[in-house]
């Protein structure tokens, strides 16, 4: 049979770890004296940031505000899970979480800005006529210098992400048995979720908090529009040093994306120490026998809060809707005097050769993601090849090394090797985050087809090939699409790899977008985040719509209604 | 096949790309460009200069079939990163980037390592119409451009205050302190390293130094501390209150137009003596908003546009800076319904239709007179922004 199989399973980690450990080496080897950069040396490069007043405190804002936010995400879903499991409530969220998820990060932090600040919307609501404030008070809300507002805005838009992958764990755990038995003995509803459920998700979703963690710590697009400025976060300055004309800025900006990578990893680390203790702590009380019953009573604050946190994104983006069809809008306006399409006739033009390159660059990717994963799980399923942890942990690599230890790096190798930067490069470095997300996404599934249909088919004569392509990719056809969904929806989010693989001539809506968040024009902004959201929306709506109308005579192949 | 053609007709023409395009034959300069397409990296923040920037490129690709993509930077610097980075990699022909738009810092950091291409600005044939006289085209910021730039956009700072909130212009720099003083948190500016928070503070320095000599030589330590240090206790009594006491400044210009917008401030810095004209056509400001400029008069400077030594359409880019220098594209400019930058042009060097198109403009309730505005003040030496940047961070950008 096809011995090139198993060769699949190989190529998809090398699409995965290469980059990586290329972007990495371009990092260190010149900070080492292995690869020269002339008018930089490293010495003084790494003198030059240790001299740096702000490092102290911008290192320790990435861990602060990293760790916060990740305590908050998980804290939110861990309360809106054990409060509101079975509840409507929690279907209501559910629903809610495909727009949320579409929101770009840039777009839900200018859309929070835009709420919370003292001239915001929630100011001008009850303002001046209960507030008596016929100006915006001074007051320090935005770039707070404790990174309090970027922790906010960084938890918002992570817990709905901690929230999906909770409730994909959950359909494979025994939740409502183990529940029901726990009930029985008397305890509350809550602590019987967080007593006998909790443990098993958290399990699976460990992997997925380290990449929140590991995000939280060193976002660059949320950091820039909430965060704190004197200093900012360490990834901000490293991608200023990046910028510089001055070359030796740059060895030292590599110098400051080890010192990233070093705290991100020390993060880890202490997370992953935390973790065994609240494990010791938890498994006493459970062990305690106590019955929790006052837990209970905090399902309010689960509602209100599950509540409060989507309606931070989509009031925000509402907000942002409202911005770019505003004709003169002032404080404190609830709404603008007038509205306009002046805003979408100046931009709509612009946005059309972006979307193209974005959709042209998202399917690719995902075109090639699912190629490979398909390829793996196929190979896994002929030759009996389980991936082993090791392999898992290096699925999760490029997700778990900040984004801006790497890629500096993967510039330099680039350019030092000639290689002409371009769409298709684009496409390669995408594919190392659009990979993880897809077979993330598509493993369980798979794995679930039951196999009888597959001996069936062999036994009227099907090849191994004609199982595959005739019996089940057709039945995993609505997997399939969600999961090249979320393929595009990552894709069309990234920022950072567009712009360094690009050569900044790749243009996408992502990268639009930002460049224009620097100018701060609520009106553009409000029409490029729209559009953002509908190029990461309007995939989801294809693997929910396509399986129903290609299906619809095979009532058990449609998912069920969500 | 088709692109394994393409790519081959490429390395052709790279390598007969090495007879550099010759401005002074300027016919085959435009032959060479038919078909060329430029990149143009300019910072992406502004949306009217995004504006300007696609209209160029109808109009190029209309007159002389050259294609025009702006590259959006969210910092000028990065342009000049990247042909840094090429040189290093040895892409001596063939790279990323076509045409800049730069001055000051940028433009000596790429002229003092031979990053650009040229001298050609000079031999533009719309170069005859450009005001070598009157306005400060052939320097930037001090050091001679000798052809290695050419001049797009004259650019002046004015401040942008809110009618509604301040009676009268203010008309010093120690002015706009007592205003502060007696108004607390309606004030602040970009933060520096930002361009216009670094010209804010070059701003406080001409205005508050007695003797504006030396700002003209290179920043040595002395100087630097000598001449200075009126601007450092200004900014001492100043910063307890700005808009947030100081806490956080708004981290670009746009930005402290929505400020200004949102009530939160009252008065703000400008590089562009039409912003806030065509910021109140858009919605931008209120249409109480108005500018002055300071007795003592203000900074001003000319915007260029430098070719790097390795573009790949050195001479599309040529082409480029050519038709911005015409009468048609400069008045187009000048509007401020479009962009309302100052034209670089002489009027008395135009035909008299050509002045008829400036003539019509209607520089916008918010735009000074041309001798409201007074001469500009000339840059300091670059070195003095770069001093004045290091010195504000260590004393303000850490808490």
């Amino acid at each position: 049979m096809t011995p090139s199989l198993t060769l699949v399973p190989r190529l998809t980690l090398a699409a995965l770890v290469l980059p990586v450990g290329a972007g990495l080496w371009g990092v260190i080897a010149p900070l080492l004296g292995l690869v020269q950069i002339t008018g930089a040396d490293p010495t003084e490069a790494i003198d030059a940031l240790l001299a740096w007043p702000g490092l102290g405190p911008s290192a320790l804002l990435s861990v602060t505000t990293g760790v916060s936010a990740t305590l908050l995400a998980l804290s939110l879903v861990v309360l809106i899970l054990s409060q509101l499991h079975g509840r409507p409530a929690l279907a209501w969220l559910r629903r809610l979480l495909s727009p949320l998820l579409s929101v770009p990060h840039a777009a839900a932090a200018f859309g929070l800005a835009f709420l919370i600040a003292p001239s915001g919307w929630v100011t001008r609501v009850f303002s001046p006529w209960s507030t008596g404030w016929d100006q915006p008070p001074d007051l320090l809300i935005l770039n707070d210098p404790w990174g309090l507002t970027l922790t906010l805005g960084l938890a918002i838009k992570e817990a709905p992400f901690l929230l999906l992958m909770s409730l994909a764990a959950l359909g494979q755990t025994r939740a409502d048995q183990s529940i029901l038995i726990a009930r029985a003995l008397g305890h509350s509803a809550s602590g019987a979720w967080l007593k006998t459920v909790f443990p098993a998700i958290y399990a699976q979703i460990r992997l997925p908090v380290y990449v929140v963690l590991a995000y939280s710590m060193t976002a660059v697009d949320v950091a820039l529009i909430l965060g704190p400025t004197r200093p900012s976060t360490l990834s901000v300055q490293i991608l200023r040093w990046m910028s510089d004309p001055d070359l030796a800025y740059r060895l030292q900006g590599a110098a400051g994306a080890l010192v990233q990578l070093a705290l991100v990893v020390g993060v880890m680390a202490l997370w992953r120490a935390a973790e065994q203790a609240v494990a010791t702590l938890g498994k006493a009380w459970i062990t305690g026998g106590s019955r929790s019953s006052g837990l209970d009573r905090l399902r309010p604050l689960a509602r209100v809060l599950g509540g409060l946190s989507s309606l931070g994104v989509l009031l925000g983006l509402a907000g942002l809707v409202i911005w770019s069809f505003a004709g003169q809008w002032r404080y404190p306006d609830v709404l603008p005097d007038q509205m306009t399409l002046r805003s979408w006739q100046r931009f709509a033009p612009q946005l059309t050769d972006p979307l193209m390159e974005t959709a042209l660059i998202a399917l690719a990717s995902t075109g090639i993601a699912l190629i490979l994963c398909i390829g793996s799980l196929e190979a896994e399923t002929r030759h009996n090849l389980r991936p082993t942890g090791r392999a898992m942990a290096l699925l999760y690599l490029p997700l778990l090394i900040p984004q801006i230890a790497f890629l500096p790096g993967l510039q330099v190798l680039l350019l030092q090797s000639g290689l002409t930067s371009g769409r298709w490069v684009v496409v390669l470095s995408h594919l190392v985050f659009v990979l993880p997300y897809v077979f993330l996404s598509l493993s369980d599934p798979w794995r679930a087809w039951d196999r009888r249909y597959g001996t069936v088919a062999s036994a009227l004569g099907s090849s191994p090939d004609g199982v595959l392509f005739r019996v089940r990719l057709p039945m995993l056809l609505a997997p399939l699409l969600t999961a090249a969904a979320i393929g595009c929806a990552v894709s069309v989010g990234q920022y950072l790899p567009t712009l360094l693989a690009g050569g900044g001539r790749v243009a996408t809506i992502t990268t639009e977008a930002v460049a224009l968040s620097s100018g701060g024009n609520r009106r553009a902004i409000g029409v490029y985040a729209v559009a953002q959201t509908l190029a990461a929306l309007i995939p989801f709506a294809i693997a929910l719509g396509l399986p129903r109308l290609v299906h619809r005579n095979r009532r058990a192949l449609i998912p069920e209604t969500r | 096949m088709k692109r394994l053609t393409a790519a081959c007709a490429a390395s052709l023409l790279a390598t007969t790309a090495f007879a550099q395009p010759d401005p002074t034959d300027w016919d085959s300069v435009l032959e060479e460009a038919r078909g060329q397409t430029v990149y143009w990296n300019a910072w992406g923040g502004s949306t009217t200069t995004n504006d300007f920037i696609a209209w160029v490129g109808d109009r190029v690709a209309e007159e002389h079939g050259v294609t025009l993509k702006h590259v959006k930077l969210t910092d000028t610097a990065d342009a000049v990163a990247r042909v840094l980075a090429e040189q290093q990699a040895g892409t001596n022909e063939g790279g990323a980037i076509d045409i800049i738009w730069i001055n000051g810092e940028n433009f000596a950091s790429m002229k003092r390592q031979d990053l650009l291409f040229g001298p050609f600005a000079e031999d533009l044939p719309n170069w005859q119409y450009v005001d070598t006289e009157g306005k400060t085209v052939q320097t930037d910021f001090t050091i001679p451009t000798e052809g290695y730039e050419s001049p797009w956009a004259m650019a002046q700072v004015v401040f942008m205050y809110d009618t509604a909130d301040i009676d009268a212009p203010l008309p010093s720099m120690n002015a706009i302190l007592e205003w502060s003083k007696s108004h607390p948190g309606r004030f602040t500016y970009p933060q520096p390293p930002d361009f216009l928070g670094a010209t804010f503070l070059k701003q406080a320095l001409l205005d508050l130094v007695e003797d504006p000599a030396p700002l003209m030589e290179p920043a040595t330590p002395e100087t630097f501390a000598k001449v200075s240090a009126p601007v450092w206790d200004f900014l001492e009594e100043l910063t307890p209150n700005l808009w947030r006491k100081g806490e956080t400044y708004p981290q670009s210009g746009p930005q402290q137009i929505q400020l200004l917008n949102d009530d939160e401030i009252d008065l703000a810095i400008s590089f562009s003596p039409g912003e806030a004209s065509t910021a109140i056509s858009n919605f931008e400001l209120p249409d109480t908003v108005r500018t002055f400029v300071l007795d003592k008069g203000t900074l001003g400077n000319a915007s260029y546009l430098a070719i790097p030594y390795n573009a790949n359409a050195a001479a599309g880019a040529m082409v480029v800076a050519n038709f911005i220098l015409s009468p048609e594209a400069q008045a187009h400019g000048l509007d401020p319904l479009n962009l309302g930058y100052g034209t670089v042009l002489d009027m008395d060097k135009l035909s008299d239709d050509q002045k008829a198109a400036f003539d019509a403009i209607d520089l916008g309730i918010a735009t000074l007179t041309p001798a409201e505005l007074g001469t500009a003040l000339p840059e300091p030496h670059p070195s003095w922004m770069e001093m004045l940047e290091t010195e504000w961070t260590a004393r303000y950008g850490v808490q």
